[in-house]
């Protein structure tokens, strides 16, 4: 550089040392810089991480809150007849009230206004002397009158929406779905009023049940004729096929009358809380029907205060004026059918003075003398709420279609609103791992049933069935996996020439590497039917291989030294690989002729027909065979490390004192190695317990407690594989899928670090050895 | 007798032999794994003998009903005599066992299965006559007959049987290049055609939701769908040519059972006479049927035809989570041992990092759904992509998702790797450099990480094995069964994150287990089983060998 070369040696060193500084400096900021980024983004990947735990847990913590509920509004309406029902939309925009007087009110639910006032068609002059509510989803109900007429008509909405803006429309209305005909369900003449009604329906199928003030009972069934010319039959008056029958020789006094859901019985009521069951199977052709069933419904002398079914009309919610409310339904017992109380709620000693159900859960409301309001689920055996928010004396109580909102009358018209925050009630540690007695069920059980087909369903959340079955399948999986990964991790880590070792640890550790999914795959379709085709021979291998490996090592012991000695120690289980290969065959051929001989030639056949051991092909042996096979090379891994790396000086004194390699092995290595075999049996067990898809693929998934080797199982990891995809986010059942998974999680997580722990704590150890 | 067995006993002899037979049998087992795997696997492209034969079985009324069978076999069992006469054939039960075999006959649409168990015992006339066909088809499986004539337009063409064949081959590769013509249109043209409407659709919807929609972008988009309109319109004239040209030819077979069957050209993918092929012939056939496995689209249901959107998708699912999880995994690693303070916080990091490697698949999964999908997933459209909702464009399950999510499994994998590497490089490199002046992050930049470098490529191939085989979170976060299309095209933007894609993993558990003709898909689930476990299998070993070399190179390092 000519130019340089014009500079004065001390201008160049420092510009030199100028040049030096900023470079330093640079150099100093680009170590900050990176030390930081390297920090933020070190800790942010371990943070993202845990994430996950912090995560699950997020999605599972609402299972178990609280409900909320919160005063919305409070308002009185322009009407003061006594109110017969009083029921909430869908939206909760608006409801309705009908009065004593027959007529129907609906008003919106925040502001109290009048929308629309109709009148249920009811003769002039009569005046309505009984009520009964099919159901809440399908708002049918029946007025009794004291003409001794009957009329029935339904409440609704009809829907539409605004073309402007969308926005919702609701036009109230009452029809008349069975007809506008009234029935007459009591004797002739005014005389004799209708004192007690029931209602049920399904479809275009309607039954009622009455009693006259003088006593009477008399039934009502009704179903819509499907004609060859329906199809023509537009606009004109649906007909009727009406059968009638008066049930002689029961006497009644002021008893209330209930249907259950599936019209099969008719449940009495006296004010005592005595309930009597009417067959309805049968009441319309025996000509003398007679009270089959017989319960006292209440407990101590108190006094039902309100009565109702649950969702589904299985189950009859019984309150009394002592504070209790109790769950009733009938159970199939040997001698017939019983009405039995499967559980009961108490919150206080006041009175219960209304009781609602919801319509999409097995959950209802209660409202006490205090004005206590208490939200319960049965299945859950749970109270999800409770607190004093309606005056003293309220008289009903309505839910919303969707239990967001609960509707309270105190004074007739007086209405106060309130807002519910109840998602997922039907979740309590004891619905989820203890017994619950689900409807229809004789007992209480461990049932994992999360949907069916219709509405009024009870799921069923017990996760005890589903870790049974991870328990089960990581037992059997452990009980091929761990004595040979365990035998053949000693064998290597211990007695194996160390050339054949270098060979060999490779090869099982690539086991660790094969895909579950085509393990799986493999147990399904071609482990499963091979069992199930040679299942005597499965047994025979299970017998004949150790015993051969037995004789071999005896007959080699007899052999002449310079044969023995030809063959390197440590190279015994290379001599064994073709002792094992026979006796394998030799089991599977010998199978057969034992197999005609002692099981009538089909092994399987003679388990479920002579036995009767139910065998299903896809089942827990397959299972332990495939899953066994993906835990051998953790286990094998991990205690190999742990006994190879047992000093050696430790071996050499034992041996030099004059123990056998055996005693060696036995009293010195195994004692030091075993917190490190102990860790890596808690690792494969960590990774039995959450394979998902060799339990999906090579069982029938069916979430069953059986503990039975040729049964299948279902598992926490499959069931949430199975499940997941279509459960509706943030439901109950979503929530619970999560909570499964939170549980592996944790299990796993817990059983890894112990095991860790351990193994750190021996390397510790040795190397201080 | 040299050694009494209480001796023996007590010299501890046969628990040390109880412990090799351990390691005997492991072996075995994974020997006779992947040996079940490669022959099970390889076997499926062997173009085999097609036998034609007379069955005859007794029957319940005492009729002989003989039936000519035609068809591969596939294998061969022994049944107890009890199973066959609970199963309605009256074969003497004195017999114990009777070996049946498992023939494929083909020809769903003439006899309704493509499969059928003989008795061996009353199979006769077995013969291998060397016209036989074999033939591939698109629709209903395999079919196995006898040509009989050739048709051009319904017209017959003469000539001898030599010729006939001729010409049934020149026409077949006629009609394949016209298939090929008719699905480049159908999948490329057509197909980028619907992707442009597509994103006029979504462009419309984008204007009117931020009000922008003016008359003038409306004729626009008006024009532009127009032009895309016309040009589908040419296609599809062009489509009704091909499809008329294709449907020309027929060819009359004669089935076992002899009906004779039209067979339209359309419908053959492949047809030879393997009773004629010598070895080289069939060897030719082999990786002609290797090659389609390998880069064809799959066919009925996935259980036929090839696997390639499958192999693709892995390919790519596992590049995106290599992207995703390498510099995180580092920068964690590098984080953890060369920059925090090492103290119990640090140690007990290490061992919940270590230990999130053995947390179940499926709850990474499960993660993935809820958080990736419906929370950010969900939010990202809310704010990117409001012009397509309600239908989600990230808030559900696709190939970004399902990425991530298995970054998220295999990041422990690649931090204790690297970690493990930094671990092996000595101290006094590291302090060689700084005694050099150079500062803490030259030192890691320059000298720590390359020779790191091994160490993080055996973590990135381990986890790359791992996601490859993975299944059970991806049923939850991206994997399907049958993708529509591949999700790296010529369509912008060319690389489709939000898109559903096929897994090698996955299409064994499908076509394994939710097929609905399973013992006609099986043999190509083994093909797919043995692809995967070869890849897997060769991805670690290469992991294995980096790890030595690893250690063999800083060896003389460690002093």
């Amino acid at each position: 550089m000519p130019e340089g070369l014009s500079e004065t040696p001390a201008k160049q060193s420092v510009l030199a040392s100028d040049r030096l500084a900023l470079r330093r400096r640079w150099r100093h900021l680009t170590d900050q810089i990176a030390k930081v980024s390297i920090a933020v983004g070190g800790i942010s990947v371990i943070a993202a991480i845990l994430l996950i735990f912090a995560y699950l847990a997020y999605e599972v913590v609402p299972l178990f809150a609280s409900a909320q509920v919160e005063p919305s509004a409070e308002f009185v309406l322009e009407d003061s007849t006594p109110s017969l029902h009083v029921a909430i939309e869908e939206q909760s925009e608006m409801a309705m009230r009908l009065g004593e007087d027959g007529v129907a009110r609906f008003f919106d639910l925040h502001s109290g206004e009048i929308s629309a006032e109709t009148a249920v068609d009811i003769p002039a002059g009569a005046t309505v002397t009984s009520f009964a509510l099919d159901s809440e989803e399908s708002g049918i109900f029946a007025l009794g009158l004291d003409t001794g007429e009957t009329v029935v008509a339904r409440y609704g909405y009809d829907t539409r929406f605004a073309q402007l803006d969308n926005r919702r429309i609701l036009t109230p209305k009452i029809d008349y779905p069975f007809g506008n005909e009234r029935y007459r369900l009591s004797g002739e003449g005014n005389s004799d009023p209708v004192a007690s009604l029931a209602i049920r329906t399904s479809g275009e199928n309607m039954l009622l049940a009455a009693t006259s003030r003088r006593g009477g009972l008399k039934l009502l069934r009704a179903s819509k004729q499907t004609s060859l010319f329906a199809a023509f039959d537009l606009g004109g008056g649906a007909d009727f096929e009406i059968e009638e029958t008066t049930l002689d020789g029961l006497t009644l006094g002021g008893e209330q009358l209930f249907i259950d859901g599936d019209r099969f019985w008719l449940f009495v009521i006296d004010a005592e809380g005595l309930a009597r069951l009417v067959n309805l199977r049968t009441a319309f052709s025996t000509p003398n029907p007679s009270f089959e069933v017989q319960a006292l419904l209440t407990e101590d002398g108190a006094v039902p205060t309100d009565i109702s079914f649950l969702l589904g009309g299985i189950s009859l919610l019984v309150a009394d004026d002592g504070g209790t409310i109790s769950q009733w339904f009938l159970t199939r017992r040997d001698e017939g059918v019983d009405l039995e109380r499967i559980r009961s709620f108490e919150s206080s000693d006041s009175a219960i003075i209304a009781l609602t159900p919801e319509q999409r859960r097995k959950s209802f409301v209660s409202v006490n003398s205090h004005g206590d309001v208490a939200l319960y689920n049965t299945t859950a055996h749970r109270q999800a709420f409770s607190g004093t928010l309606a005056t003293a004396g309220a008289s009903a109580v309505a839910v919303s279609p969707r239990g967001d909102a609960l509707l309270i009358e105190s004074a007739p018209g007086s209405i106060s609103v309130l807002e519910v925050e109840n998602k997922h009630p039907e979740v309590s540690m004891a619905a989820l791992w203890s017994r619950v007695w689900y409807e229809g069920y004789g007992e209480p059980d461990f049932i994992w049933q999360s949907s069916a087909a219709t509405n009024e369903f009870e799921p069923k959340y017990s996760l005890v069935p589903l870790s049974f079955g991870t328990l089960k399948a990581a037992f059997y999986a452990m009980l091929l996996a761990a004595p040979l990964a365990i035998c053949g991790a000693i064998f290597t880590g211990y007695f194996m020439a160390p050339m054949m070792r270098r060979k060999v640890k490779p090869l099982i550790e690539l086991m660790e590497a094969l895909p579950t999914v085509v393990l799986g795959f493999l147990a399904g379709l071609w482990l499963a039917p091979f069992v199930e085709n040679n299942l005597l021979g499965i047994f025979a291998v299970l017998v004949l291989l150790p015993l051969s490996i037995l004789m071999t090592s005896f007959v080699w012991m007899q052999l002449p030294d310079s044969i023995r000695h030809a063959v390197p120690d440590g190279w015994e289980a290379g001599l064994l690989l073709p002792i094992i290969l026979l006796a394998t065959y030799l089991s599977f051929v010998l199978a057969t002729p034992i197999e005609a001989l002692f099981f009538g030639g089909d092994m399987r056949f003679y388990i479920s027909n002579e036995l009767g051991i139910n065998y299903d092909q896809r089942n827990a042996m397959v299972v332990g065979f495939a899953m066994g096979f993906a835990v051998i090379p953790t286990i094998f891994s991990i205690a190999e490390d742990a006994i190879f790396t047992v000093p050696k000086h430790l071996t050499y004194g034992s041996l030099a004192l004059g123990g056998t390699p055996w005693q060696s092995l036995y009293r010195v290595v195994l004692p030091t190695a075993s917190p490190g075999i102990f860790s890596a049996l808690m690792i494969g067990m960590g990774r039995a317990v959450g394979e998902t898809m060799i339990v999906l693929m090579a069982t029938g998934n069916t979430p069953i407690m059986d503990a039975s080797i040729f049964e299948g199982m279902r598992t926490l990891a499959a069931n949430i594989a199975v499940e997941i995809p279509e459960s509706e986010v943030d439901s109950t059942h979503y929530r619970i899928l999560f909570l499964a998974a939170l549980v592996l999680f944790l299990f796993t997580f817990m059983f890894n670090t112990v095991a860790e722990i351990i193994r750190q704590r021996l390397r510790n150890k040795y190397s201080t050895i | 007798m040299k050694m009494s067995v209480s001796k023996w006993v007590n010299s501890g002899e046969p628990f040390v032999w109880l412990n090799a037979g351990a390691v005997a049998i492991s072996i075995i087992m994974v020997a006779g794994l992947l040996g079940l795997l490669a022959v099970r696997g390889m076997a499926h492209f062997w173009p085999a003998d097609v036998m034609q034969a007379t069955y005859a079985p007794p029957t319940s009324g005492g009729a002989i009903l003989s039936t000519e069978v035609i068809g591969e076999r596939v294998e061969t069992e022994s049944v107890s005599s009890i199973q066959i006469v609970s199963s309605g054939i009256p074969v003497d039960e004195s017999e114990p066992f009777y070996d049946r075999q498992l023939m494929k006959i083909g020809n769903r649409d003439v006899t309704g299965a493509d499969f059928t168990w003989v008795l061996s015992d009353y199979v006769s006339e077995v013969s291998y006559p060397a016209e036989v066909v074999a033939m591939e088809r698109r629709e209903w499986g395999n079919f196995y007959g006898f040509l009989q004539g050739v048709r051009q337009s319904g017209e017959a063409l003469a000539g001898d049987e030599e010729a006939l064949w001729q010409e049934f081959r020149e026409r077949l590769a006629r009609a394949l290049s016209i298939h090929d013509a008719i699905y480049d249109i159908e999948k490329n043209d057509i197909g980028k055609i619907n992707y442009a409407l597509e994103r006029l659709r979504l462009n419309q919807r984008r204007l009117e939701l931020d009000d922008a929609l003016t008359s003038e972008a409306m004729a626009d988009l008006d024009r532009q769908r127009e032009g895309f309109n016309a040009e589908y319109a040419q296609l599809q004239q062009r489509l009704v040519e091909l499809n008329e040209e294709i449907d020309r030819d027929s060819a009359l077979f004669l089935a076992a059972n002899g009906a004779e069957v039209e067979i339209e050209f359309a419908d053959i993918v492949r047809a030879y006479k393997p009773n004629q092929m010598g070895l080289v012939g069939k060897v030719g056939t082999y990786f002609e049927k290797l090659g389609e496995f390998l880069t064809d689209e799959p066919r009925e249901a996935n259980t036929e035809g090839g696997i390639f959107p499958a192999i693709f998708g892995t390919v790519m699912m596992v590049l995106l989570m290599s992207v995703f999880v390498t510099p995180f995994g580092v920068v964690a690693a590098v984080y953890l041992r060369e920059y925090a303070r090492q103290g119990f916080i640090t140690q007990a990091i290490r061992i919940a990092v270590n230990n999130l490697a053995g947390v179940p698949s499926i709850v990474y999964g499960v993660f993935g759904l809820g958080f990736f999908i419906y929370i950010i997933g969900a939010e990202i459209d809310q704010l990117v992509y409001p012009e397509a909702l309600p239908a989600p464009t990230f808030g559900t399950p696709g190939l970004l998702w399902a990425s991530l999510t298995l970054a998220l499994l295999t990041v422990p994998v690649v931090i204790v790797a690297t970690e493990e590497g930094l671990a092996r490089i000595p101290r006094s490199v590291r302090e060689g450099s700084l005694a050099l002046g150079a500062t803490k992050f030259e030192t890691l930049w320059r000298v720590v990480l390359p020779m790191a470098s091994p160490a993080m490529m055996t973590g990135l191939i381990l986890a790359v094995a791992r996601a490859a085989g993975e299944v059970a979170p991806l049923m939850l976060v991206g994997v399907v069964k049958l993708a529509p299309s591949l999700p790296l095209d010529g369509n912008y933007p060319y690389l489709h994150l939000d898109q559903k894609f096929m897994h090698l993993g996955f299409h064994i558990y499908d076509v394994g287990f939710q097929s609905p003709n399973i013992e006609a898909a099986r043999p190509l689930v083994f093909a797919t089983a043995l692809l995967l476990v070869l890849v897997i299998a060769g991805l670690n070993l290469s992991a294995v060998g980096l790890r030595n070399h690893l250690r063999e190179k800083y060896k003389s390092l460690e002093v």
